[in-house]
């Protein structure tokens, strides 16, 4: 127990001299260092921006997850990927209104859905104003509840408007500034083309959201879902669904998938021509996409951090070269092998760590540059507390890889020849 | 206790215990297929606080001996006391230690670290001592002052002169209190005035009881030392020792004494 203490107490002995021995020789040869470690420095910045980068990713669709609900389910058609409808025509595999008559007595997990259909961007007028290029969307008054954007002005669609295929509508903020509408605009008439519809609410602005589509550039239109076949006949058909829990989201996936496959007729062994996703589902997507592109990005960083060893490991060769006497010195005056391999072993490391303070700097400002790119969805990117680690951890174990060829040469020279080189 | 002894000069030790023992040691290097014998059977016997040079023309084999008795060479066959202990056994880190608790080296060109101060110089032995290491600035504080360098303390080997940073180099080599002080041509380097104060600082140690070695090839250096020993083709030619004790050297002492307190 006390050899033990006393042989940790000398490695930290000399491990703290040579912290401060490499520290001294890397401020002494300022230039050199810096090139070495530019390697380095490159490969932590860029891992650690990808890395930010995918992170605000993250965050940013898990707050969007939390704006639309966690039991929220889409269901849209989809070709299969085997089978003779592998190539089938989009249209061919449509929804039809009447796949999803009576869902909710055979889905138990299923709480609530709602059909909407996208009619495209149209230009709405009012008066002499008009504004292009309106995405106008028809839903069923369940789509209100589920996807959670509150009116802030008047009343949502109601069933009796469904019923009635009435011709109103819920526009959002921008739409009213954009056609100079008045604060309070409830009973207006506005033309999508050339049908007249009547305002009776206004929505709250949209959250930036990566679902449901678009940027902020574009306002938007609801519609009653079945009036909105009055505007064009043929339109495609989604749903959005919510499951009674999110304990029970998968059960309703299943549930939905079956009652679909009746309802479109699908064969048993056929494949299914739609598919149900819930968010999880989705968030496990990115995880598995932010996995690989971490993977690739970090194929890519391993590269450069390798070509930074060997730099750090020629400027090490150079560095016992030049040190030849000194090494011989300290061996005269009682230095084993094994301090004078560490010595020159976290003389390495020290010069990689600092690669990787420089590197995580850098990272830090590619980080906030990504961030402040409008536009780019990347405005929470940020380096977590792991990627640093992971950096330094990186740029250590370089260190010690290519350290160890050089501080074995050292530790190995003689002491005699060593005193007597030039 | 190797503190203390280096801390204050030591009373005269008056026994005859032999310091370095070498019996028929032989060195041979081997060049292609020739062999080279540097060292060809050498038999002595180092008392403690004895004041030896060792003289000798370039190939004489004076290098390889120093080399041997400082355990940075391995003699090829013979047997080497140091301290009583056989050193012809010993493994390398054991080597390193001996170098570093018995041994100290001062070389002819100086190799003081140039990024370090002459404290940091003399502190780096130290480093590498098992017990050395929470006094070393006290202790190389101390040992600068014993060798006339109080107030050079924070210089770099740069900012000193010659004979400066040879003191600074034998107080290094002086810091962990060793047995034995090599000196390899300790003035080679060195402009005559320097050397004889040089020689003079060497002169004192011995009076303060340490035991120095000397390899030189310059007579008026060999003789500050009681001992002269020549060497000639790897072996020891000749073996005087002068029975020179002359009362100026006790009235240097007391002036030295004098002057240090």
């Amino acid at each position: 127990m006390r050899a033990l203490m006393r042989a940790l107490m000398a490695f930290l002995r000399l491990f703290y001299q040579s912290v401060y021995l490499s520290l001294g020789q890397i401020w002494a040869n300022k230039t050199r260092s810096i090139l070495t470690t530019i390697g380095i420095v490159i490969g932590v910045a860029s891992v650690t921006a990808v890395i930010a980068a995918l992170s605000g990713l993250k965050a940013k669709i898990l707050t969007q997850v939390e704006t639309l609900g966690s039991n929220t389910i889409f269901i849209s058609p989809k070709r299969p990927e085997t089978g003779p409808l592998q190539h089938a025509p989009y249209w061919s595999i449509r929804f039809l209104p009447e796949h999803f008559d009576g869902m909710l007595e055979h889905c138990p997990s299923v709480e609530r859905f709602g059909r909407q259909t996208w009619v495209g961007g149209h230009t709405v007028t009012h008066r002499e104003r008009s504004a292009d290029n309106v995405s106008v969307r028809g839903i069923e008054p369940e789509c209100h509840k589920i996807e959670s954007r509150p009116v802030t002005l008047g009343r949502p669609l109601s069933v009796i408007d469904e019923m009635q295929v009435r011709q109103v509508c819920l526009i959002d903020p921008k739409l009213r500034n954009d056609l100079r509408l008045d604060r309070d605009c409830i009973g207006e008439p506005i033309l999508i083309g050339h049908n007249t519809f009547y305002i009776v609410g206004v929505l709250e602005a949209r959250p930036e959201s990566m679902f449901g589509g678009g940027d902020q550039e574009t306002s938007e239109i609801f519609i009653p879902f079945r009036t909105s076949f009055k505007l064009r006949r043929y339109l495609y058909v989604g749903v959005i669904a919510e499951s009674k829990s999110a304990e029970v989201s998968d059960d309703a996936r299943a549930e939905i998938s079956f009652f679909l496959r009746r309802t479109r007729n699908i064969k048993p062994g056929e494949p299914d021509t739609f598919e149900v996703q819930s968010l999880k589902n989705i968030l496990d997507m990115f995880n598995d996409i932010a996995l690989k592109v971490t993977l690739v990005a970090g194929g890519i960083v391993g590269i450069s951090l390798l070509v930074g060893g060997v730099g750090i490991m020629n400027i090490m060769l150079v560095t016992v070269s030049e040190r030849t006497r000194e090494i011989g010195l300290r061996k005269a005056v009682g230095a084993k092998k094994s301090a004078i391999l560490t010595q020159f072993l976290i003389e390495a490391v020290v010069l990689c760590f600092v690669g990787g303070l420089v590197g995580v700097g850098f990272g830090q400002l590619l980080t906030t540059g990504i961030a402040n790119i409008p536009n780019v969805e990347l405005d929470m990117a940020y380096i977590p507390l792991w990627a640093i680690g992971l950096a330094f951890g990186f740029s250590g174990t370089v260190g010690i890889f290519f350290g160890m060829f050089p501080a074995i040469k050292a530790a190995r020279l003689d002491p005699i020849e060593a005193l007597r080189h030039e | 206790m190797i503190a203390a002894e280096a801390d204050k000069p030591v009373i005269r030790p008056q026994n005859d215990k032999p310091v370095i023992k070498l019996q028929d040691i032989t060195r041979v290097y081997k060049v292609g297929v020739e062999s080279i014998h540097a060292l060809d059977g050498i038999s002595l016997e180092l008392k403690e606080n004895e004041y030896v040079a060792v003289m000798g023309t370039s190939g004489s084999g004076k290098s390889t001996l120093m080399n041997v008795m400082g355990c940075l060479d391995r003699a090829t066959s013979g047997y080497y006391g140091l301290d009583g202990q056989d050193t012809t056994k010993l493994s390398d880190a054991a080597l390193a230690r001996v170098r570093n608790e018995r041994i100290g080296f001062v070389f002819q060109s100086f190799e003081l670290l140039g990024q370090l101060t002459a404290l940091k110089n003399v502190e780096m032995p130290l480093i590498y001592s098992k017990n050395g290491w929470w006094s070393r600035r006290k202790r190389a504080k101390n040992v600068l002052e014993r060798v006339g360098l109080g107030d050079r303390i924070k210089h770099r080997p740069n900012q000193l002169s010659g004979g400066e940073k040879q003191r600074v180099a034998i107080a290094r080599a002086l810091v962990c209190g060793p047995s034995i002080l090599l000196a390899d041509e300790p003035t080679g380097n060195l402009d005559s005035k320097t050397s004889e104060s040089i020689m003079e600082l060497f002169d004192r140690l011995h009076h303060e009881g340490q035991t120095i070695i000397i390899v030189t090839h310059e007579e008026h250096i060999a003789h500050h030392a009681e001992r002269i020993i020549h060497m000639k083709d790897g072996r020891v030619d000749s073996d005087i020792t002068s029975n020179r004790v002359p009362s100026d050297k006790t009235k240097m002492q007391n002036d030295e004494r004098g002057g240090l307190s």
